[in-house]
């Protein structure tokens, strides 16, 4: 496929913009550049027609069945799109007076009131852009708790060795010390490793519950209780909160703080990886370090707050607003009885899937899962050659993206599936016979495999190049 | 209630019945009983209808003003039709991170574009394919520049407040020290920042045009920071390199900035895009994704995302940044944006954008706005004194369908876009000048 620079030719372009009405500015030559910048030179059609390719050969959600663990890769209802695009959100200025965007206040304020409730918590701030910036700021609150109550000493954060690679990062990126502990056979915290991690220097805990290989960890309000009773925090992920919303709540559980991914549980669309919003909720005594403004509402009108003791910001003006709007739609659209009626629909569907292939595939664990589950490939890499790599890139060749893959860490030739609720029985039907498909081919014809996919717009790129000789731009070989 | 499950009652009965239990409460038996959740204390579902009538109340609630003379971070331009037709592409839309190469070479392709087309216009060699917004990209660009025994950051008191904000944030929590430099006539002294350059200086950030639209004399400052050792951070307008000397040019060796006004609308704040580009010498401490060039087995070009041995997901704790989602959709709405553009069309904005800014300054002075910048060059923003109580201002114009200038300590920060006609600009004028009874 050619590059936007491929299609380029001098001259070309559309008229956008009307001659200047007022006389131009004389700048001294000093502050202009000196070249223009090698932009492309494109006529609309052509424009169009070279996105109109590139979308030919991208998988969206609603392309096929995404059944990506850990991402949600559920339906982007059109309705929430439809409400983002409203003029009256879209046309807003951020620095308006607040009399003037009462609407995009009662936004904020309606959507921190539904997801505290499904949460358990007390306030929430939609300033973090996406999940990682979410923890980067639930870990800020720990740490200026601690602070505030003088006690430095609390330096360390504890993250599960099954936990996502943002856990360890971010707690890096707010000055905390990692420790990592491992995890039970069962996949869950193991309680004595974490009696031994906790002390006087630990800040928190980290934890997805259900975890990284689609568990729910029956020992959760014990696990809380331990990290309490040694004066730390507990941070939920939210990740997860697909499998459980509406069932139990993480405030319940013992959590103290917590982020969502409105782009997973919540329906947002992922857009090829962003943007998205990771929301962080907080109990009482946490609000006020919250990152400002904040939305308060005083007598039906709404208008900003700068908490207390705020952190300051994370971000520019109130986050990722759009992606707010949307999630507002999909909550007010499930309503009391639709938020535990999806989480149910995708644990559902996560064991119906499992239960097809298991007896085929190895799974990792051998217990009802919540929205997913882990298989282990071990036995047919080391029987047949076959991969996990092998057997999700071959999936492409049947329209499906992969499940993740080689994660969690603790399990090997990990594949991890996550189907959601808004998938029909006969997708995973269609699916759990594409999987069975391929473990034919696996015993008949191992070699083949190694090659797959046969039928994308490439095979398997060679990535050992790409970040031994990097080629980051386009060269303009002129 | 709405839904958007497909499975009717009785397929999920069956598929129940498959999995041997009698109802879905059974799934959640392992949460422990003195949590489970009896009701949420949530509203009723409603009907596509429903939601669509009460989305559409809320939107009506925020008062959309047809001229706007405000900026201040956000900036509201002409978007090209093609644009929006392009990133609503449900394929766009919907994808997750390209992680899959062989079934997302349309993401990648267009992240690797944008990587080449934010190079173009800063003058750097390698950009990576988005951070959450500017003044985030600011905040990750300082800890691109810390080493062993430099850490400090001075941060012009000239750049705007939230991206100081937010540095402020990210570098409290890594004990990186802040100091931010005085103001003097809207722009950043050199003379103070040599005072300040110390040996344990990692970085300057300097914007420019700054908060208050000057440009600042980045030769100045750029030759100061480098002769103590320091490494330089520039902010940049993008709509400004459709013109203006390039932060390449001037030598710095990180340039990143807001790039909402490439094709995002004001949104009340977001999402917009915040852009990071560096020097090839840097390139392994980028933070975020980067795609890269490379072949498949037959030899066909193809894109990947690359040097992933700096991200959250293989190193953990020793990551470079711990972001994983970024902005991927809003890169995309600026390449878009940009190729529509084109060199010319891009810098018709600009000049379209400095000529209307320099109009209106020009015509408000002779109200008595006086220009707080003096003689200083300045691009589409600039601060003036206000002979009137801004409140009193705001009001009328408000009335008038007028966003005017924003309300700022020392006077009204204006903003002037090519969508702030010579038309509209009289009126504001006019409508001004019977304020003050001329």
């Amino acid at each position: 496929m050619k590059l936007l620079f491929e299609r380029s030719r001098s001259g070309r372009g559309s008229t956008l913009l009307p001659a200047c009405d007022v006389p131009a500015v004389d700048f001294d030559q000093s502050l202009l550049r000196t070249a223009p910048p090698r932009l492309p030179e494109i006529s609309e059609i052509d424009l169009g027609r070279h996105y109109t390719e590139l979308a030919k050969q991208t998988h969206g959600v609603n392309d096929g069945f995404y059944p990506l663990g850990s991402c949600t890769m559920k339906y982007n209802p059109r309705v929430n799109e439809e409400a983002a695009a409203l003029p009256g959100f879209t046309q807003v200025h951020p620095l308006q007076p607040q009399e003037t965007v009462q609407g995009a206040l009662e936004v904020l304020h309606r959507a921190e009131t539904l997801l505290c409730e499904i949460t358990g918590m007390d306030a929430m701030s939609f300033q973090p852009a996406a999940g990682a910036h979410g923890e980067y700021t639930g870990l800020l609150l720990i740490r200026k708790y601690h602070q505030s109550k003088g006690d430095t000493a609390r330096t360390k954060i504890i993250v599960p060795d099954s936990a996502h690679g943002t856990n360890p990062a971010s707690a890096t990126m707010a000055g905390f010390k990692v420790v990592s502990v491992p995890s039970n056979e069962a996949g869950g915290v193991d309680l004595d490793a974490l009696r031994k991690a906790v002390g006087p220097d630990t800040a928190g805990l980290m934890l997805t519950n259900p975890n990284t290989v689609g568990l729910f960890d029956t020992n959760i309000l014990e696990i809380t209780q331990i990290v309490h009773d040694a004066g730390g925090l507990c941070y939920y992920d939210g990740a997860n909160l697909n499998a459980v919303m509406g069932h139990v709540r993480p405030g319940d559980m013992g959590f103290d703080c917590v982020h969502l991914n409105l782009h997973k549980t919540f329906s947002t669309p992922h857009g090829g990886g962003g943007p998205g919003s990771g929301p962080v909720g907080c109990k009482a005594m946490l609000e006020p370090f919250l990152p400002a403004p904040r939305v308060k509402a005083v007598d039906g009108m709404y208008s900003f707050d700068t908490p207390q003791r705020t952190m300051g910001q994370v971000r520019g003006f109130y986050g990722n607003f759009l992606v707010v709007v949307k999630a507002l739609a999909y909550l007010i659209t499930l309503g009391k009885e639709g938020i535990p009626e999806a989480s149910a629909g995708a644990v559902l569907n996560a064991n119906y899937l499992m239960k097809k292939l298991m007896g085929h595939y190895d799974m990792a664990y051998h217990t009802l899962c919540m929205h997913e589950f882990v298989m282990t490939l071990q036995g047919l890499a080391r029987d047949s050659g076959v991969t996990a790599m092998d057997v999700a890139k071959r999936l492409l060749d049947f329209g499906i993206h992969p499940p993740t893959m080689y994660f969690p860490l603790i399990v090997h030739e990990a594949l991890m599936v996550e189907p959601t609720e808004t998938e029909s029985p006969e997708t995973l039907d269609q699916a759990a016979q594409a999987f069975l498909d391929i473990l034919a081919e696996a015993k008949a014809d191992p070699e083949s495999l190694h090659h797959a996919p046969h039928h994308c717009p490439i095979g398997r790129p060679d990535e050992v190049t790409a970040a031994r000789d990097p080629i980051l731009r386009y060269g303009f070989a002129e | 209630m709405g839904s958007y499950i497909p499975a009717t009652g009785e397929e999920r009965q069956a598929m129940l019945q498959a999995i041997g239990l009698a109802s879905t409460d059974q799934l959640f038996d392992v949460v422990p009983a003195s949590v489970r959740v009896k009701a949420l204390d949530l509203p009723e579902g409603l009907s596509e209808l429903e939601v669509s009538q009460e989305m559409a109340g809320m939107a009506s609630k925020n008062r959309v003003f047809q001229h706007v003379f405000r900026g201040a971070g956000a900036y509201r331009h002409y978007i090209p039709s093609i644009v929006k037709t392009v990133t609503n592409k449900e394929e766009f839309l919907t994808a997750y991170t390209p992680y899959q190469a062989e079934i997302s070479q349309g993401v990648l392709q267009s992240i690797f574009e944008y990587q080449t087309q934010i190079c173009e216009l800063t003058g750097m060699d390698v950009s990576n394919a988005s951070v959450y917004d500017g003044a985030v990209a600011a905040a990750e660009a300082v800890f691109m520049c810390q080493e062993r025994k430099r850490s400090g950051v001075i941060v012009s008191g000239a750049a705007d407040p939230q991206t100081l904000a937010v540095i402020q944030t990210y570098c409290e929590s890594r004990e990186v020290p802040v100091t931010v430099l005085p103001v003097d006539g809207c722009a950043t002294d050199p003379a103070a920042l040599k005072a300040v350059l110390a040996q344990d200086t990692a970085a300057v950030y300097v914007q420019s045009p700054n908060y208050y639209g000057v440009l600042e004399d980045m030769e100045a400052l750029v030759a100061a920071a480098h002769e103590a050792g320091a490494k330089v951070i520039m902010g940049a307008n993008p709509i400004s390199l459709g013109l203006l000397k390039t932060p390449g040019e001037y030598g710095v060796d990180i340039a990143v900035g807001e790039g909402q006004p490439l094709g995002m609308p004001l949104s009340f704040g977001g999402p917009y895009l915040g852009f990071m580009a560096c020097k090839q010498a840097m390139m392994r401490k980028l933070p975020g994704r980067i795609v890269g060039e490379t072949t498949d087995a037959e030899g066909r070009r193809c894109f990947v995302l690359t040097l992933q041995a700096r991200e959250q997901h293989i190193r953990r704790e020793k990551a470079s940044s711990n972001i994983c989602s970024n902005e991927a959709l809003c890169a995309m709405t600026a390449s878009v944006y940009l190729a529509a553009m084109g060199p010319r069309g891009l810098r018709q904005v600009a000049e379209s954008c400095a000529a209307h800014a320099h109009y209106l300054a020009g015509e408000l002075a002779k109200l008595g706005f006086a220009l707080r910048s003096g003689e200083k060059p300045f691009f589409h923003e600039f601060l003036t004194s206000s002979p009137v109580e801004p409140e009193k201002l705001r009001a009328v114009l408000e009335a008038q369908g007028i966003l005017g200038g924003l309300p700022v300590e020392g006077g009204v920060l204006w903003c002037c876009t090519e969508l702030n006609t010579k038309a509209d600009m009289d009126k504001l004028i006019a409508v001004i000048g019977e304020v003050l009874g001329r």
